[in-house]
């Protein structure tokens, strides 16, 4: 790794703590229903929002009420997704007359988008209408952003209630999250990238005369043309919450690794810095909430603990570079000075992110379950793309989604204190209340979907003829590519690497009930325990307990969840990576 | 406690306005503010030379002509950068297909130059993530230098120079990495070169 690398990952840590440190207590007073200023602009959109809905803000709401109204709400995403595709051709604000997008894609994206999965099986601009853009796509950021944020306020209610039923109520949770927590800070990110060079309009492509013709083979006839197509649109608005909302649905096919979607370094890091923002203001949030800062701060550091090695290691691993490639006379040395360039594997990066960014991305995005990309994971060297890979399998909950990262983790924080509480043979309990056998079923539930859902899938796509035809990479980095489909749709991620063709119905049939899956079935049991856990009461601290907020805790935590993925994945990675890396470096 | 059906108004309606708002309201607003502020770049940057649309200060071009600058290989098809179909090649590291690709690109290279010398700058002979990216390292430039001012009847110093004149250095010198805009630096060379046509002309009379 280079010194600039040490420094800009350094700087990039800083932002992202500093800014959770910060919006993090603002948060927990929204979820009380007191934001602040902002109360005074978006008040009265509020009120008039429960006016016409019939909602009383105050009314609470048992674990099931809240379940079955977040599946509902979640249920309307899906079908409004599906009609708007399907129907694209038909509505306005669709400059290009992209006609109906095909059923089992329109399928996949829904689920996808809902999920806040937001898995690319389309290219954009090559596929959606503005209007879908907008009223699909970018709706379904604000709002499966909000409600896996409102899931997490819900659960951290169950945390210290006192033998009541009340976790809040989601209409309000779901309104005050859009509105105060999500909205302003996207209008912002939005305007700062339209300031570096991202598009925001609703005009058609534009037309350019490029500077020379370009000569091309079109189907084995020869092709000529000196025409560039530019593509436009409302994308400022959505890239802002796709990033800040943990979504990663790209406005281009490629992402933001799309000049006009990430244009320079400054845009970069907010966007980069936008993955992990509010997921860390959510630990500092809890804290908040359960009265007890220092809560927060140890699961947080329990993350940044995990996750800062990974980013060191896949930034090293690139800046190695490719040795098949480097014997063929390419340089793969850092050069500072004059003649500057970023050596490493550069298959698949941009020149203004070089190395560091585009690990730094790759790590964080992955840990975050937001899966935009900068670079393209598949080109990446076989160890440094194992780790995207296994940050997925880690559950997501190494910051994770904003909400569901860290009501997943809290998860793993049960079954921490419940090996704890076995190894000294006392009640375990979190924060006053007893862990008992409920809660762990459900935990079981939570940790044991997810490897399933990733598994299972692959394992059939890699005995199927039709699934195998959409393999862009031979040998064990094809297997790697299918494995990271599944692991990325599982986890609600959404990243891939993306050489596999997954436009196609066994993937976007498949990858759409895995997306389903793996995010309400691990919603439902997380409310199921913050039910439970709200109606104990809450026992004082005595002698026996174990204290949840220091450094010995954060290191059993690390461990659990490095173990339970470890277990669970290290053979899948050994066929497709490790095999590929062996390869790599005995064929020299 | 409400059932699931006592639900559903809240949920139709929370839905509708919320879309209303995230969905219509919110990309309008930015679109105003947008149109305020930063006409250009809200429009894709674009660049006009003599009052034509050339290209965008942000999209990559394809360069073939010894005498431009060439930019990343791209892996967009049709033809290369085109800017309506973004894609990397998405080759893997032990991909046969990626070490042809890159031994091909590395002897057009050579074969354009071979006088040149020395390893080859890994951005101009690997594919960019997006297929459109407009930059290229400052050594991959300079690499390109010698070819360049041959083919125009150019100094190396003077094209030397032009390059370096052009480098973008990191975001507060740290975020990011140098970098040179191929169309910009092209566009450059040919108003550079067309002067000096004009000067030896006049010399000339």
């Amino acid at each position: 790794m280079t010194e600039n690398a040490w420094v800009q990952c350094i700087a990039y840590f800083a932002a992202v703590i500093g800014f959770g440190a910060l919006y993090g207590p603002y948060m927990a007073r929204v979820y009380e229903g007191k934001p602040g200023w902002l109360g005074r602009v978006f008040g009265p959109v509020e009120s008039a929002l429960y006016r016409l809905s019939g909602v009383d803000p105050d009314e609470g709401m048992g674990w099931k009420t809240y379940a079955a109204a977040a599946l509902l709400f979640n249920m309307l995403g899906v079908f409004a997704v599906y009609a708007l595709q399907r129907l694209q051709g038909l509505l306005p604000l669709n400059p290009a007359g992209f006609g109906a997008v095909a059923a089992h894609s329109a399928f996949n994206t829904a689920a996808s988008f809902a999920t806040n999965t937001n898995w690319q099986g389309y290219g954009g601009e090559t596929t959606m209408s503005y209007l879908t853009q907008m009223l699909g796509l970018t709706v379904q950021n604000f709002l499966s952003a909000a409600a896996g944020m409102a899931v997490l306020a819900a659960f951290i209610r169950g945390l210290r209630a006192r033998e009541t039923e009340n976790l809040g109520n989601f209409w309000a949770d779901m309104v005050r999250t859009t509105l105060y927590i999500l909205l302003p800070l996207s209008l912002v990110m939005a305007v700062v990238l339209v300031w570096q060079g991202v598009p925001q309009d609703f005009k058609p492509a534009a037309k350019a005369a490029m500077v020379e013709t370009v000569h091309y083979d079109n189907n084995g006839k020869p092709a000529s043309t000196d025409e560039q197509d530019i593509p436009l649109g409302p994308a400022a608005s959505q890239i802002a919450i796709k990033q800040l909302g943990t979504n990663g649905g790209g406005y281009y096919n490629v992402n933001s690794a799309h000049p006009l979607e990430n244009p320079t370094p400054l845009s970069n890091f907010v966007e980069c810095w936008a993955i992990l923002a509010l997921a860390a203001a959510c630990c500092i949030m809890f804290g908040v909430m359960v009265e007890d800062r220092r809560q927060g701060w140890a699961i947080l550091a329990a993350m940044t603990v995990i996750l800062v090695p990974m980013v060191l290691f896949c930034a090293v691993c690139e800046q190695r570079g490719n040795p098949l490639v480097a014997a063929l006379g390419v340089s793969t040395q850092a050069v500072e000075g004059p003649a500057a360039t970023s050596g490493g594997n550069m298959e698949g990066k941009e020149v203004r992110f070089g190395i560091a960014d585009s690990a730094l991305w790759a790590v964080t995005t992955t840990a975050a379950s937001n899966g935009s990309v900068d670079s393209m994971h598949d080109s990446y060297t076989p160890l440094g793309g194992l780790i995207p890979l296994f940050m997925m399998q880690l559950g997501e909950v190494v910051y994770g989604g904003v909400g569901s990262g860290l009501y997943g983790m809290l998860v793993f924080v049960l079954v921490a204190v419940f090996v704890a509480g076995l190894m000294v043979g006392r009640t375990p309990e979190y924060l006053g209340k007893k862990i008992e056998a409920f809660e762990m079923k459900m935990a079981s539930v939570v940790v044991l979907i997810m490897p399933i859902l990733a598994l299972v899938p692959t394992a059939l796509a890699v005995v199927s003829a039709s699934a195998k035809a959409s393999l862009a990479n031979p040998g064990a980095h094809g297997f790697s590519e299918i494995l990271y489909a599944f692991t990325s749709m599982a986890n609600n991620n959404g990243s891939a690497f993306a050489g596999l063709t997954a436009n196609v119905p066994f993937y976007d049939i498949l990858g759409g009930f895995v997306m389903l899956l793996g995010r309400y079935w691990i919603m439902v049991p997380t409310l199921a325990i913050a039910g439970s856990l709200s109606r104990k009461k809450i026992v004082p601290a005595g002698e026996g307990t174990l204290p949840t907020h220091t450094p010995l805790f954060v290191g059993l935590l690390v461990g659990v969840v490095l173990i339970v993925g470890a277990l669970t994945f290290v053979p899948a990675l050994a066929l497709g990576p490790v095999a590929e890396h062996l390869m790599m470096i005995g064929v020299r | 406690m409400k059932t699931v059906l006592g639900q559903l108004r809240p949920a139709l309606i929370v839905f509708a306005a919320l879309s209303i708002l995230t969905g219509l309201l919110y990309p309008a607003l930015t679109t105003a503010l947008a149109r305020a502020l930063f006409p250009s770049q809200a429009d894709g940057s674009p660049i006009a030379r003599n009052g034509k649309v050339v290209g965008s200060a942000l999209i990559g071009q394809p360069f073939s002509d010894p005498r431009h600058f060439w930019g990343r290989p791209s892996a967009t098809s049709p033809f290369p950068d085109n800017a309506a179909a973004s894609s990397g090649s998405n080759l893997g590291p032990t991909n046969p297909a990626l070490l042809k690709a890159v031994r091909d690109r590395v002897a057009a290279l050579r074969a354009a130059d071979p006088a040149a010398s020395g390893p080859i700058p890994p951005d101009l002979v690997t594919a960019s993530a997006s297929g459109l990216d407009p930059d290229i390292s400052p050594a991959a430039a300079l690499y390109q230098v010698p070819r360049v001012a041959r083919a125009r009847g150019l100094s190396v110093a003077a094209v030397r120079a032009l390059v370096l004149g052009r480098v973008e250095g990191r975001w507060l010198g740290v975020f990011g990495e140098p970098r040179v805009n191929v169309l910009e630096l092209n566009l450059a060379l040919d108003a550079a070169a067309s002067d000096a046509l004009q000067r030896n002309a006049k010399a000339g009379t």
